[in-house]
């Protein structure tokens, strides 16, 4: 049952284009489950996807990163499940914050060339998705699709 | 954008890694104190980090990590007796927190002393 049931996504810098093409996956997947999704993203990874879905067929709402910090900090709104997607030290780093500062059940989403090294060293509470990935989607997208929410 | 990029700050350390941006602060400060990711400095910055994070004093100078997705972390140093005072603050409270938590481990530790007869009672 996830009738009622809130999800966050959270895209790193869009520099790798597997980052991209889950994020829409995945929203499409889990709202088709009854979740309620949202997306937070940089200035940058939300312009990339409004322009890939226009009308928001995928992804029905998207926040600034920063502003859902704020938001989570200052108790307006949190989550049920949060899949924080991360190829970078950066990356590494925001997914810390959201494991402190959110009562999600998080996902580290862990892509690109460094994706072994990068999951390896994850050491705060999270439920790790490692996939050496940048052009090919389907090694991450096999690995979502094991997960049992 | 968050209202620290319109201040008048200076750079230490730029595109790093988390890790090295909190030893240089470690190294780098007259004191250091460690917040939670989410800590608020100035008007709408919530600070991005792996615990522990480390705040540094100089002089009239906080230094902290500042992380942008795209481009790695950043040691900035900004003048700030406002901010520096609150994490003075914060600090004390913290300590006084934990002093509550050993009264408490004092009190369990004034109860009776066991006698040998209670001991050997089995």
């Amino acid at each position: 049952m996830s009738e009622g049931k809130s999800a966050l996504l959270v895209m790193g810098c869009p520099e790798v284009p597997v980052q991209m093409s889950m994020v829409i996956y995945l929203s499409h997947k889990l709202s088709k489950s009854g979740w309620d999704v949202t997306v937070a993203g940089t200035d940058a990874a939300v312009k990339l996807l409004k322009a890939a879905d226009p009308e928001s067929y995928y992804v029905k709402k998207t926040v600034d990163l920063d502003e859902m910090i704020a938001n989570i900090v200052e108790k307006k709104v949190d989550f049920d499940v949060c899949f924080a997607f991360m190829h970078s030290d950066a990356g590494m780093t925001y997914g810390a914050t959201f494991s402190a500062i959110s009562k999600a059940r998080l996902f580290a989403v862990v892509f690109g060339k460094n994706a072994e090294a990068l999951g390896e060293s994850i050491d705060y509470p999270a439920e790790k998705i490692v996939a050496k990935a940048t052009h090919n989607p389907n090694p991450l997208k096999n690995k979502i699709d094991k997960v049992i929410l | 954008m968050s209202c620290i990029e319109q201040m008048k700050y200076r750079l230490y350390l730029e595109r790093t890694s988390f890790k090295d941006a909190r030893e240089y602060i470690e190294k780098n400060s007259e004191e250091i104190y460690y917040v939670d990711p989410g800590y608020k400095i100035f008007k709408d910055y919530y600070i991005i980090g792996m615990p522990p994070v480390a705040m540094g004093v100089r002089g009239k100078e906080m230094l902290f990590t500042y992380v942008k997705p795209c481009h790695g972390t950043f040691v900035m140093g900004i003048d700030s007796e406002e901010e520096i005072t609150r994490l003075r603050e914060n600090e004390a409270k913290k300590i006084k927190k934990s002093l509550k938590g050993k009264e408490i481990g004092k009190v369990a530790s004034n109860a009776a002393p066991m006698s040998f007869s209670d001991v050997y009672k089995n």
